[in-house]
């Protein structure tokens, strides 16, 4: 396996005392499609908002790089997290801005591009995620599948080391989330990105996952870490395994498995 | 000035040459380091160059290329967009499969046709007549809103509206009585500002006991209504207009529609029925707080007793008086309350769009308030009551 770009070590996860997930131990590797799965309500989304330093743990260390990124000082943190990018669910774009200031919002505050070539890169980021032209649309006048696709053009715009994806096939076609997927593995296979996905979208954890955790919300903590491929083959737990074929079952049928 | 220091900091520079070939070719070498903040010379310089020497085959090729980011493939694609429109032969193969691959995908959906917007400029005329266009439609929003209000109204007098009893309930707690303090605050301070103003210059006659008649007749006919209204235009109907507009933000509005729910009935009604029952109460304490404020001015500064400022003040306001100022206020929070409404179900879809809401209901209702206000007292004054 690659090196870990990111661990996290004994994390509990808690909402004042009621706690989401306990106990989490697992690392990303650098270049790696990681999937966080699990049912509804197990704690993904919680995860990936201790991931990128939206909450803090209530026990336990998440690791960049082997720098513990709660322990670290607040100029430090900020440093951390700009070297990530993150793609919410509904796109989180500023309604008020046009899509190119969109992106060009990160860009004008923290590098030091004149306005044409910021208008440049915003471009081409636009024409990375298939929406050359739409410079000047505003967010609310495009469709969900595509304001998906300029989150994720401003997610990368500062080319961050770490892209995390909250749910970002849904609410699309399956077409759309297929392509949405495909540009998630060009990005990776070219930029080198280490890419973080939360879904339980199968297709796509299928499709794309080198690695993943089972987030499982009975027994509030991870039951499994790996390929997803390898624990769909492998698994004894049959929580696993319902996950992962649909509560079918292993013997009828083996989505994706080659 | 930024970029050379950039440059001698870590020598972050991307080099690029255009080598002039046979044939009209030409080679593009790229080199040096390609990063976020890196200088290089603008594309558009490169782009020129080409056109002037009229070239139909380029190729570009990495010559000690140490390091990329996103700047490279950007700097290509525009190169590349340009070599598609002129239609000059573009060869890449030398350069990293990575820096090929993105070129790649920022290429593999082509540009929608008629995406693009012109940024046109209006023209001074196009602009007032735009508004002119925006006024009318504003004015048929506010009649249809209208309309479907009394028939909303119709509902509740036949017993049909569909509302619940308990949100009537919490809006009339917000509206009622959770504006006591600031109400309380506001009306206080303005009587003892009229009284102020008005008794330097009495106090020149020698007529400071006319000072309750000034603060009390003010007060009830005019500043009391007014101020409430003013207030809870700011305090409430900027809360509905920006409550409404999330709901339509988050298709709750559309919910209650395919519900088959009006959602004039649903929504709007039980808000405007609370603020038109509350804020003529509010008002009646508000006068009671100004002539309060009046008094403490007239008894601490001016010599008048307590009981001297409440016999004139009797003498001074009649049930008449207390009557016009509590119409007015019933009007005004009937105007606060649909142009809170309106506004807020009126409203686009996006968090900028609610705070638009907001604004235009505040402004929308003081208008209302102040032009409502100067018809009444003027009918007012010429029927003598």
């Amino acid at each position: 396996m690659a090196t870990a770009h990111i661990t996290v070590e004994h994390l509990t996860m808690a909402y004042g005392d009621f706690v989401i997930q306990r106990d989490l131990n697992f690392s990303i590797g650098r270049g790696e499609v990681f999937i966080v799965m699990g049912g509804s309500g197990c704690g993904k989304s919680t995860l990936l908002k201790h991931l990128i330093g939206l909450q803090q743990p209530a026990a336990g260390a998440v690791f960049y790089d082997r720098r513990n990124f709660w322990e670290a000082n607040a100029g430090q943190r900020i440093e951390l997290m700009r070297r990530i990018g993150v793609l919410y669910q509904s796109g989180a774009l500023f309604s008020s801005l046009t899509l190119a200031e969109n992106i060009a919002l990160p860009l004008r505050e923290f590098t030091e591009l004149s306005q044409a070539e910021i208008a440049d890169m915003v471009s081409y980021k636009l024409a990375l995620v298939g929406l050359a032209g739409f410079e000047d649309y505003y967010p609310a006048e495009i469709s969900g599948g595509m304001q998906k696709r300029a989150g994720l053009a401003r997610a990368m715009a500062l080319d961050p080391e770490i892209l995390f994806f909250d749910e970002p096939s849904a609410g699309l076609d399956p077409v759309s989330a297929r392509l949405l997927d495909d540009l998630i593995i060009s990005l990776r296979d070219t930029l080198g990105t280490t890419i973080v996905v939360v879904t339980h979208e199968l297709a796509s954890i299928f499709a794309i996952g080198t690695d993943s955790v089972f987030l499982d919300p009975d027994s509030k903590t991870m039951l499994a870490t790996g390929n997803p491929r390898q624990l769909l083959a492998e698994s004894d737990d049959p929580r696993i395994i319902q996950f992962l074929t649909r509560g079918q079952g292993r013997g009828d049928i083996r989505m994706g498995v080659s | 000035m930024r970029k050379v220091e950039s440059v001698q900091q870590s020598d972050n520079i991307g080099r690029v040459s255009l080598r002039p070939g046979e044939n009209a070719s030409a080679v593009l070498e790229i080199g040096g380091r390609w990063l976020r903040d890196a200088g290089t010379e603008a594309v558009e310089g490169v782009l020129a160059s080409i056109a002037a020497q009229s070239v139909k085959r380029l190729e570009i090729r990495p010559v000690g290329l140490e390091a990329w980011d996103s700047r490279l493939p950007c700097y290509l694609l525009k190169i590349a967009d340009y070599c598609t429109a002129k239609a000059v032969d573009l060869d890449i193969a030398a350069m990293p499969q990575g820096v090929r691959d993105l070129l790649v995908l920022a290429r593999a959906v082509p540009e929608r046709a008629g995406a693009r917007r012109q940024r046109e400029r209006s023209s001074l005329l196009v602009n007032i007549g735009t508004r002119v266009l925006g006024l009318a439609k504003d004015s048929r929003l506010l009649l249809v809103f209208v309309g479907e209000l009394i028939l909303a109204f119709g509902a509740v007098v036949r017993g049909r509206a569909r509302f619940r009893l308990l949100d009537l309930f919490i809006f009339i707690q917000d509206a009622g009585p959770n504006g006591f303090p600031i109400v309380s605050l506001i009306s206080l301070l303005v009587g003892l500002i009229l009284a102020f103003v008005g008794a330097l210059q009495l106090a020149m006659f020698g007529a400071q006991i006319y000072i309750a008649d000034l603060v009390a007749l003010g007060t009830v006919r005019e500043m009391g209504p007014l101020m409430t209204a003013v207030i809870m235009s700011g305090r409430t109907g900027a809360a509905y207009a920006a409550q409404l507009g999330t709901m339509n933000v988050n298709s709750e509005i559309d919910a209650l529609k395919t519900m088959g729910i009006s959602p004039m009935e649903f929504l709007a009604l039980p808000r405007i029925l609370a603020l038109v029952l509350m804020m003529p109460l509010l008002t009646l304490y508000a006068d009671l707080l100004g002539i309060l404020g009046g008094a403490a001015v007239s008894y601490s500064a001016f010599d008048v007793s307590w009981v001297q400022y409440y016999n004139q003040i009797v003498k001074a306001v009649d049930m008449v008086d207390v009557a016009v100022g509590f119409g007015k206020s019933v009007v005004f929070a009937l105007l606060i309350a649909i142009a809170g409404c309106m506004r807020g179900m009126a409203c686009g879809r996006s968090a900028s769009a609610v705070g638009d809401a907001a604004t235009a209901a505040v402004v929308d209702s003081i208008v209302y308030i102040v032009v409502s206000d100067s018809l009444m007292t003027l009918v007012l004054n010429q029927l003598k009551i």
